[in-house]
């Protein structure tokens, strides 16, 4: 019983996560499904941290190293461009500087 | 270590800052519900990622700083200047390939893991087998990501490449291979040799598994690796006993899993047909036996006429698809949309969910080109709102208009839902030409008689009529 509990309680926590994303993530509008994807996809990323835990664990010879290095590569990649690019596409959602122009072509009468 | 004794070393304190590093993952995921709160959320998710890392780095021995310093550096060299210089249209290979290169860590990790442990000895069955969940997923993960990329990038043929009827059989030949050789080390053969062949089974799958698929059926494919890499990821984490490793990657499974099942229904496909390899295929055939029955004739119409039905309409609807971004329409588009609205012409969009390569791919075209949010209609909204609608404007989209979805049951296509733009009193349809949609059927919509069709590249000819527009 003992022994198996961090087992357990990793995967009650998966199981919760799975539910928690389920919930927050049915709210978001097929509008920004692109920005959710490339966001998740940062997300998923993490696996940044297993390849820092196992790149600091003793006795890794040097293919290990090499394949962590790249590990550790890819999820920077992951990381770094993930967030930057939904950044990229959110602002372009949020931008709304040209209420002026809207307001012309509105069709009542106050604009050209 | 430098500060052995130090509380910045103390696992409690780590595991207090990994429940943090995911709390503020999911409360950024939620700034993500509307466009107001997003860019916060995601700013909010990656400050949730700093911190996670800043925890792992906590604990590091100082002779292990040049590689990671090595591999971040590799890394951010290549990351950054891709995502600050893509351009909007080449989104979806770009979310196939950090979504691959995911997958890569997921499975290189497991198999320096493997190779670090002399092939799992001593080490608890359940990690052994979570390990090898991660290294068979992130491997298919990797390969098919890779793949999907070279179709969206058109290095490798669209169309699907595929061994025909014997493909599911191959398919699932590999996948056994693949979870036989798990077993074999998960029962304690420490042979790296298995494990490679284990990783080159799951290589070789995920090839098989994407290269038989079409670009247009991409939305599900790439929703469906995104889930994969997320669910690999989440197994390393109970592999490695790292709580924020398992939130954030089942978080990413759930989110991709619910895109796959969207995309899914909106394209009337079922997941296990999906995922045996058995799409593209089939409503390709089916529809070349239907095509050429059709006696009806095609109305052509001229930019010049379009211009003029649009002027003189109250309401218009603009439905995007696959052949706007090819053109690179977006922004023409957006001027149509200015030059009608200064005429008091209400203009709105309607935007199948599997329009495009990706989940919400024509949004961010749209977006970018500064369409205002509240125009950008969802399916279930604008529907409804084709009968009052006076010309729907469809540009590049073909499938997701066809009323045969909702009109012939011996359709391909039947049951998918559609954006019923034939309820409303005319359509105008710019095409390249009149060759049927990636599902190879022919649309009934061309052959009705209120429907012209504008033959001609959308970029093009949206800004003809533009022009025409100004000289009303």
């Amino acid at each position: 019983m003992i022994l198996a509990s961090t087992l357990t309680t990793n995967l009650a926590i998966l199981v919760l996560a799975g539910f928690i994303g389920f919930v927050v993530i049915s709210k978001v509008p097929n509008t920004l499904h692109t920005p959710l994807m490339s966001g998740t996809n940062a997300i998923h990323g993490i696996v940044l941290l297993g390849g820092l835990l196992v790149v600091g664990a003793a006795g890794n010879d040097t293919f290990n190293k090499v394949i962590l290095v790249i590990a550790i590569a890819f999820g920077t990649i992951n990381i770094v461009g993930g967030f930057l690019v939904t950044d990229r596409m959110l602002e372009m959602f949020k931008s709304k500087p040209k209420p002026p122009k809207d307001a012309d072509g509105d069709g009542d009468g106050s604009g050209a | 270590m430098i500060l052995a004794s130090s509380f910045l070393q103390d696992q409690s304190f780590l595991d207090v800052l990994y429940i943090i590093a995911f709390s503020l993952f999911i409360q950024g995921l939620r700034g993500l519900s509307g466009p107001t709160t997003a860019v916060r959320g995601n700013r909010i998710a990656a400050v949730g990622m700093v911190i996670a890392i800043i925890a792992t780095l906590l604990n590091q021995d100082e002779g292990n700083l040049g590689l990671i310093v090595l591999g971040v550096a590799l890394g951010t060299a290549v990351g950054v200047p891709a995502a600050r210089q893509v351009k909007m249209t080449a989104m979806p290979q770009m979310v196939a390939l950090f979504n691959g290169v995911g997958g890569g860590a997921v499975f290189l990790i497991s198999w320096s893991e493997f190779r670090l442990t002399d092939g799992f000895t001593g080490v608890a069955t359940y990690i052994t087998v979570f390990s090898l969940f991660a290294a068979i997923v992130g491997s298919v993960s990797f390969w098919g990501s890779n793949i999907a990329f070279g179709k969206l990038q058109e290095i490798i043929p669209g169309r699907p490449i595929s061994l025909g009827a014997a493909q599911q059989i191959v398919n699932l030949v590999l996948l056994i291979l693949a979870v036989a050789a798990g077993v074999d080390i998960a029962a304690g053969n420490h042979s790296e040799a298995i494990f490679v062949g284990l990783l080159i089974c799951s290589a070789l799958l995920g090839n098989a598994v994407v290269l038989p698929i079409g670009g247009a059926d991409m939305p599900v494919v790439i929703s469906m690796l995104n889930a994969f890499t997320g669910l690999s990821a989440a197994a390393t984490g109970i592999a490695l006993n790292n709580t924020a490793l398992i939130v954030a990657g089942m978080i990413v499974g759930a989110s991709g899993s619910i895109l796959t099942n969207l995309m899914a229904v909106a394209m009337n496909r079922s997941i296990p047909a999906i995922v045996a390899g058995g799409f593209g295929g089939g409503g390709a055939i089916a529809g070349a036996e239907g095509a050429g029955e059709h006696a009806g004739t095609v109305r052509s119409t001229s930019a010049a006429d379009a211009a003029i039905q649009l002027a003189y309409a109250s309401r218009v609807v603009i439905v995007p698809g696959y052949g706007m971004a090819v053109a690179q329409a977006q922004h023409a588009v957006r001027e149509l949309t200015k030059e009608l609205e200064k005429r008091g012409v209400e203009v709105s969009y309607a935007i199948h969910p599997v329009a495009g390569r990706m989940p919400g791919h024509m949004n961010v075209l749209l977006a970018e080109a500064d369409v205002p949010y509240d125009q950008l209609k969802e399916m279930d909204d604008a529907n409804p709102e084709f009968q009052r609608t006076d010309v729907s404007l469809v540009i590049g989209a073909n499938d997701v208009t066809n009323p045969a979805a909702k009109n012939t049951p011996s359709s391909p296509i039947y049951g998918m839902p559609i954006l019923e733009v034939n309820d409303s009193q005319s359509v105008i349809v710019i095409k390249r030409s009149m060759n049927p949609g990636f599902a190879g059927i022919e649309n009934e919509l061309y052959y009705d008689p209120k429907t012209a069709m504008l033959f001609g590249d959308a970029k093009s000819a949206v800004s003809e009529i533009t022009a025409e527009l100004g000289e009303i």
